[in-house]
C-alpha cells in the first residue's frame, strides 16, 4: 500500500466509475516533489479523470488519494481550498475564461487568493506572461489567441500561484510539434527551476519521453505498467510497448 | 410527471441555496455589478424600443374604439394603467426572458463544455458563488428598474400617437394619465417583477449550470432557459396578481 505522506501525490487502490461504465480500476501510483509522471493510455482510459480526481473536482468511489500529507477523498470544501492552491491545471483547451482579458484570467486568482495588491499582482502577472512569452498581449481576449497562445496562457494561469504540482491534460493536443515542444520546454523549466511535481497527462510519446521522469500506463481504467521510459519501451505489456513506440 | 416535479425541486434548492449564498463572503460585488452593466443596460434599447412601439400601436387601437363612445379622453389614463398594471411588467418579464435567460443558459453551459467552470473550481474559486448568485441578483435587480423604462416609453409612444391624431398637451396627457392612478398601481406590479427577474436568473441559470452535454447542451440551455422561464412568468403572474390584490384591495379595478 502506497503511504502518500512523503510524495507530492499518491494514488491508493482508487476506483471511479460513471453509471455502469468503470473508469478507473484500482490504481495506486505516487509522484514525489520534482518528479515528472505522464501518463499514457488509448482514449477513454481514465487519465483525464485521473487529473479530476486529483484537485478533487470529481470524488473516487473506493481508495484514497493524497496531496502531500492530506488525504483529499474527504476533506470539507474550506480544506479542499487550502489544498487546491497547491496546485495549478493546464486544461486540454486551457479552460480560458473567455469573458475577461489574458490579464484578467491571471489576476482573478490571484487577487482573490492571496494577499497580494494590486501592484504585486501586476508584477507577477508581467513577470509569469514573459516567461510564457505573452507580455505583450495581457489586454487580448482568449476568443483571439491562437491555439499555441492559449496553451501558454493556460499554463501562464495554471503557474501564477506558484504551485507545487502542475497538472497538465494533454498539453500538447492540436498544436504543431515545434509549439507543443515550446509548452514542453515551459513545463521542464518549471519543474527544474522550482522543483515542482508534474503530472502530465499525454499522447505525444515524443513529448513524454522528454519530459517524463516515470511513465505510467492505464489501459482499461487498470494501471498496467510503472516505470521509466526505456522500462516501458521492453514491458511485458504489448499495449504499453505499442504506446511509447512512436 | 414525476420527472417535472423532480425538475421543479432542484430549481426550487439551486435558488434557495442562491439565496442563502447570497449573505456568505465573499460578496461578489465587482461581479454583480458586471452583470447588472450586462443585463440591465445592455437590455435597455430592446426594452426602451419595444414600450415605445408597443404604446403607440396600443393608442392607435384604443383610439379606434373609444372614438365610437366619445370617450378619446380616457386614452391616457387607459394607456397609463395597462403599461403600468400589465404591459409593463409582462412584457420585459418575456422580452429579458428572450434576451438575458439564453444568454445565462448558453454562456453556463459553454462553460461547462469548455472546461471553464472546472477550472474555477481548480482555482480553489465557489463557482456557484462567482457565477450563478451575481446573475440571479442582476436579473432580479434589473428587472424593476428595466420595466420602469419600458411603462415610460409607453406612455411617450401613446403620447406622439395621440398628439399625431389629437394635438393633445403633453401636459394634460400625463394629468390624464395619472388621474384615477393609486400608488399601489405603480409599486406594486413594478416590483413582482423582481419576482419574474429572480425567476429567469434562477432556471436560465440552473439549465446552464447543470448542462454537460458539449456544444449540443449550450444551444438546448439557451432555448429551454427562455421557454421555461417565459411560461413560469406567465403563470406566476397569475398568482402575483391575486396576491397584489390582496393585500392592495384599491388597486383592483
Amino acid at each position: 500500500m502506497i503511504n502518500g505522506r512523503g510524495s507530492a501525490v499518491a494514488f491508493d487502490h482508487v476506483s471511479k466509475s460513471f453509471g455502469t461504465k468503470q473508469v478507473l480500476h484500482d490504481v495506486s501510483f505516487d509522484v514525489r516533489a520534482g518528479e515528472a509522471l505522464c501518463v499514457l493510455g488509448r482514449s477513454g482510459t481514465g487519465k483525464s479523470v485521473t487529473l479530476k480526481l486529483i484537485v478533487s473536482l470529481i470524488k473516487p468511489d473506493q481508495g484514497k488519494i493524497w496531496v502531500e500529507q492530506d488525504e483529499i477523498t474527504h476533506l470539507a470544501e474550506s480544506e479542499l481550498s487550502r489544498v487546491r492552491r497547491k496546485m495549478g491545471f493546464l486544461f486540454q483547451d486551457a479552460a480560458l475564461f473567455d469573458s475577461l482579458t489574458l490579464y484578467e484570467n491571471l489576476a482573478l486568482p490571484l487577487l482573490r487568493l492571496t494577499g497580494k495588491s494590486q501592484e504585486e499582482a501586476d508584477l507577477i502577472i508581467d513577470k509569469v506572461l514573459h516567461q510564457v512569452g505573452l507580455a505583450g498581449d495581457k489586454k487580448t481576449m482568449p476568443s483571439e489567441l491562437s491555439g499555441g497562445m492559449r496553451k501558454r496562457a493556460g499554463l501562464a494561469r495554471a503557474l501564477v500561484l506558484e504551485p507545487k504540482i502542475l497538472l497538465a491534460d494533454e498539453p500538447s493536443s492540436g498544436l504543431d510539434r515545434i509549439t507543443s515542444s515550446e509548452i514542453d520546454d515551459l513545463l521542464l523549466m518549471q519543474k527544474q527551476e522550482h522543483n515542482t511535481a508534474l503530472i502530465v497527462v499525454t499522447h505525444d510519446v515524443r513529448g513524454a519521453k522528454r519530459l517524463g521522469d516515470r511513465i505510467v500506463v492505464l489501459d482499461k481504467g487498470r494501471l498496467i505498467a510503472d516505470g521509466s521510459f526505456g522500462q516501458i519501451e521492453h514491458s511485458d505489456s504489448e499495449v504499453a510497448r505499442n504506446l511509447v513506440t512512436e | 410527471m414525476s420527472n417535472v416535479f423532480e425538475i421543479a425541486g432542484d430549481v426550487s434548492v439551486f435558488g434557495f441555496r442562491a439565496v442563502t449564498s447570497l449573505f456568505r463572503r465573499p460578496f461578489e460585488g465587482e461581479q454583480i455589478q458586471r452583470q447588472l452593466a450586462e443585463i440591465g443596460s445592455k437590455s435597455l434599447p430592446l426594452v426602451i424600443a419595444s414600450g415605445f412601439a408597443l404604446g403607440a400601436v396600443l393608442t392607435l387601437h384604443t383610439r379606434s374604439t373609444l372614438v365610437t363612445f366619445g370617450a378619446t379622453a380616457w386614452i391616457p389614463t387607459v394607456q397609463a394603467l395597462a403599461f403600468f398594471l400589465e404591459i409593463g411588467p409582462l412584457v420585459t418579464g418575456l422580452l429579458v426572458a428572450g434576451r438575458v435567460g439564453s444568454g445565462i443558459g448558453a454562456v453556463l453551459s459553454n462553460m461547462r463544455a469548455t472546461e471553464q467552470i472546472d477550472a474555477i473550481e481548480s482555482l480553489s474559486i465557489d463557482s456557484f458563488k462567482f457565477l450563478v448568485v451575481p446573475r440571479i441578483v442582476a436579473c432580479t435587480l434589473a428587472l424593476p428598474l428595466l420595466t420602469l423604462f419600458l411603462d415610460f416609453s409607453g406612455l411617450l409612444g401613446g403620447f406622439l400617437s395621440e398628439y399625431a391624431s389629437s394635438r393633445l398637451s403633453f401636459r394634460l396627457y400625463i394629468s390624464r394619465s395619472f388621474a384615477s392612478f393609486e400608488w399601489s398601481n405603480f409599486y406594486a406590479p413594478t416590483l413582482k417583477t423582481a419576482v419574474f427577474g429572480f425567476i429567469i436568473g434562477t432556471i436560465s441559470s440552473f439549465l446552464g449550470y447543470k448542462t454537460n452535454e458539449g456544444a449540443q447542451g449550450v444551444g438546448r440551455a439557451a432555448t429551454t432557459s427562455v421557454v421555461a422561464s417565459s411560461l413560469l412568468i406567465i403563470l406566476v403572474d397569475v398568482f402575483l396578481i391575486k396576491f397584489i390584490f390582496f393585500i392592495f384591495p384599491e388597486s383592483a379595478l
